[in-house]
């Protein structure tokens, strides 16, 4: 005689075949080494977007998308709003580790070599999802009509409008007009709660698929004694959960001693406050925009500069198709220094644009 | 042949013309030195340049020709003494037809308010010494009061004044102090004008007049004031205090803010301290006296409070919690503050008293929305170190789980 929660068990797994997934998992191994500490970071990233899709759904609740109410809306999420504050300086923390995560994550894929075949769909897949939560960033951050928000779109969009031929066009479309007006708010909504989730689904999608189709990569270079395989479940799992709780914990820490700050609402006619940046991940783009001579040659230093940006973008994502000896399972000394270049120059560009903000 | 001397003709018929439009006034004065060179170069700069006029039409004489003598024809008049001087410049801004084609909305009554003036009024006994037009806007220079430059911009009249008023050798003759300049650059007047910029703040000739200038009487005191601080100078006229520094002959606002050197009112004006006005007038233990002391007791707890209220509403955001609608409560405190401070020219203890209740009903909701704010701060604390204690035990119990079943 079978039991209900049997008879439940037994329903569900005749339509979903659950023991067949459950006996895949068991088969399941992840290599283990001394650089498997970076491949936890994957699972980090995952978490925290599970976290930014919960909070904000919850915040969708109070907030309201228009110009006129949008800051008081935050406000009221602040106050009022029984741990409001504790789901949105959540939703603000883990939006910037989140983007933190991510490009941990890039960067040991990419000195690792996790891209060399079959996983360059991966890296490709996983360089969009990069670009996605750049965007996500960005109309995230003018949500709340705040001053510092305000302006600092402004010189991001102002940005996108010095790209040749489509870059007026683009920055009329995200704006909703020539300049941030009422209609942007709205239109920023859309993109960050409605186009960029349905993208990131299809993609992230894609992603996961590849991870857990081809498995995750071993180092080059590492012997089979340097190498063992664990199961994926439960000893990976687990220590994807440990890694979990202790970001938890990281996130409780902030948003009580830190909580995400509101601002001041923003004032169109008002002049900018001095020192206006974007986003921290955004300001070693900023800082060469800003320092770059505003002609090189004959070209301007601006157009010089975006246009270098868009080459080592492209050269980034298809990475995988050039880097030819990882193809062969061998460690290329160019690719690491240039890897290393950019590294450093994201790095030494973001603590200026904090140390030196009068550059 | 013909065209020939057309063309001629007209050469010198323009050339003529030209010449006709050149100031050889200003052509030799720029050939001379010091003060004869002055007039030539400050006249570049002036109004009346502006306006089209030129040397002929205040000095008479022929500017289009370059022979001295003939240019010092019989209209020439040079340059008046100074006791003519405001009738030389009053023949035209005294003319309201004459003035119309110029600037139709300037006023045409300078000159019968100068002569109303202690300057005009001892300009007619004889005394050259006083200002005359020339003193306050300047010779030639002339530029219109709108402009930054002019003697009489708000911002440089208190030294367009002192020029003769800070001169304690000159004021000592009519025995006035000549220390009103020094003394008004001290002042809460001067801190607008000057620091904030505001040139709507007062300047001698906002107290004093201009071309009529006087020092206001006793009983009118209170209406030079009154221009500005209407409020103030009403409630003032209300209080029992009106009656009484008329009788004492005391000069209202001023025996209490002082004239020049009105420096930024404080609450410690208010009761029985050492810099309270109260105690200059009213006896130890008089009605008025203890009114004085009740009501500084009553304001100094009201400030006591919104600096508690203040203080924990900055504790509270500096903890981050949310506190604007608390912050704009404040703001409603503060304007009451500035309400009650401004009725004590009334004296009217029922509205001064109902004022502070207000207030202070408004303060309770702060001070009780900023208690709130730091329990909340202390919940959220004790929330995170539960929640830290879980992790923390969840986290060793994951390791150890962790380590046991990498073992088998």
């Amino acid at each position: 005689m079978k039991t209900f929660w049997e008879k439940i068990w037994l329903y569900f797994d005749y339509r979903f075949k659950i023991s067949d997934l459950a006996q895949l998992t068991k088969k399941k191994k992840v290599p283990e080494h001394k650089y498997s500490f970076w491949y936890y970071f994957g699972g980090i990233c995952l978490f925290l977007f599970i976290i930014q899709v919960i909070t904000g759904i919850l915040l969708l609740l109070y907030y309201t998308p228009s110009a006129d109410s949008a800051f008081e809306s935050i406000q009221y999420i602040m106050s009022q709003v029984k741990f409001g504050w504790l789901i949105r300086s959540v939703h603000s923390w883990s939006a910037n580790l989140l983007i933190g995560a991510i490009f941990i994550h890039m960067f040991s894929t990419f000195f690792l070599r996790a891209y060399r075949p079959p996983r360059e769909l991966t890296w490709v897949t996983g360089f969009f999802l990069l670009l996605i939560f750049l965007a996500f960033g960005f109309t995230g951050y003018l949500l709340p009509w705040n001053k510092l928000a305000f302006f600092a779109t402004r010189v991001g969009t102002d940005i996108v409008g010095i790209v040749p031929i489509i870059g007026e066009k683009l920055k009329t479309f995200l704006l909703g007009g020539k300049v941030i007006s009422n209609a942007t708010l709205p239109r920023f909504f859309w993109i960050h709660v409605a186009v960029l989730p349905f993208i990131t689904v299809l993609i992230l999608g894609v992603h996961l698929l590849l991870v857990q189709t081809l498995g995750m990569s071993t180092p080059i270079g590492l012997s089979d004694r340097e190498v063992k395989e664990i199961p994926f479940f439960p000893n990976f799992v687990l220590k994807d959960f440990l890694a979990w709780i202790l970001i938890l914990g990281l996130i409780g820490i902030l948003c009580v001693f830190f909580p995400w700050e509101i601002g001041e609402k923003a004032d169109p006619f008002a002049s900018a406050p001095p020192g206006i940046k974007p986003e921290w991940y955004f300001t070693f783009m900023f800082t060469t925009l800003k320092i770059i001579p505003s002609k090189i040659l004959f070209i301007e230093g601006e157009k010089l500069a975006l246009f270098g940006f868009f080459i080592g973008g492209l050269f980034w994502l298809l990475i995988p198709f050039l880097d030819k000896k990882a193809q062969k399972e061998e460690k290329s000394k160019l690719f690491f220094i240039i890897g290393l270049l950019i590294l450093i120059y994201i790095i030494v560009m973001t603590l200026v644009t904090y140390f030196f903000p009068k550059l | 042949m013909k065209r020939k001397l057309i063309f001629i003709f007209f050469v010198l018929l323009i050339g003529g013309n030209l010449s006709g439009e050149e100031n050889n006034c200003i052509k030799c004065h720029m050939e001379l030195e010091d003060e004869l060179k002055a007039p030539a170069i400050l006249f570049e700069n002036d109004i009346h340049r502006e306006y089209g006029l030129k040397c002929n039409d205040c000095h008479g004489g022929n500017p289009s020709v370059e022979d001295i003598d003939l240019a010092k024809d019989k209209t020439f008049k040079g340059a008046p003494p100074r006791n003519q001087i405001p009738e030389f410049c009053g023949s035209c801004h005294s003319n309201p037809n004459y003035m119309r084609k110029y600037n139709p909305s300037l006023r045409v009554d300078q000159l019968s308010l100068y002569w109303t003036s202690q300057h005009g009024k001892l300009l007619r006994k004889g005394d050259t010494k006083v200002a005359v037009c020339s003193d306050c806007h300047g010779v030639h220079g002339i530029r219109k009061a709108i402009n930054p430059k002019s003697k009489t911009f708000p911002w440089n009249i208190p030294s367009t004044c002192g020029n003769c008023h800070s001169n304690k050798e000159l004021m000592k003759e009519y025995g006035i102090p000549a220390n009103q300049e020094k003394d008004y650059r001290e002042s809460v007047h001067a801190k607008a004008l000057y620091e904030k910029k505001d040139l709507s703040a007062p300047v001698c000739n906002d107290c004093h007049g201009n071309h009529g200038a006087l020092p206001p009487e006793l009983t009118s005191i209170a209406y030079v004031c009154r221009q500005c601080h209407l409020s103030s100078s009403e409630l003032f006229s209300s209080s029992p205090h009106k009656t009484a520094f008329d009788e004492l002959g005391l000069s209202e606002c001023e025996a209490c803010h002082g004239n020049h050197k009105i420096l930024p009112p404080t609450d410690e004006m208010l009761g029985i301290g050492e810099k309270a006005v109260c105690i200059k007038c009213h006896e130890v233990d008089s009605k008025p006296y203890n009114i004085a002391k009740l009501l500084k007791q009553k304001l100094n707890n009201y400030l006591n409070r919104i600096d508690l209220a203040e203080t924990l509403l900055d504790k509270a955001q500096k903890s981050g919690v949310e506190v604007s609608e608390p912050r704009f409560k404040l703001r409603e405190v503060n304007t009451i503050l500035i309400q009650v401070r401004d009725l004590i020219h009334g004296l009217n203890i029922k509205e001064i008293e109902e004022k502070l209740k207000n207030g202070n009903k408004l303060l309770d909701e702060i001070i009780e929305a900023g208690n709130s704010a730091l329990k909340e701060v202390k919940f959220r604390r004790k929330g995170l170190i539960i929640t830290l204690i879980f992790i923390f035990i969840l986290a060793i119990a994951l390791l150890l789980k962790i380590r046991q079943i990498s073992k088998k």
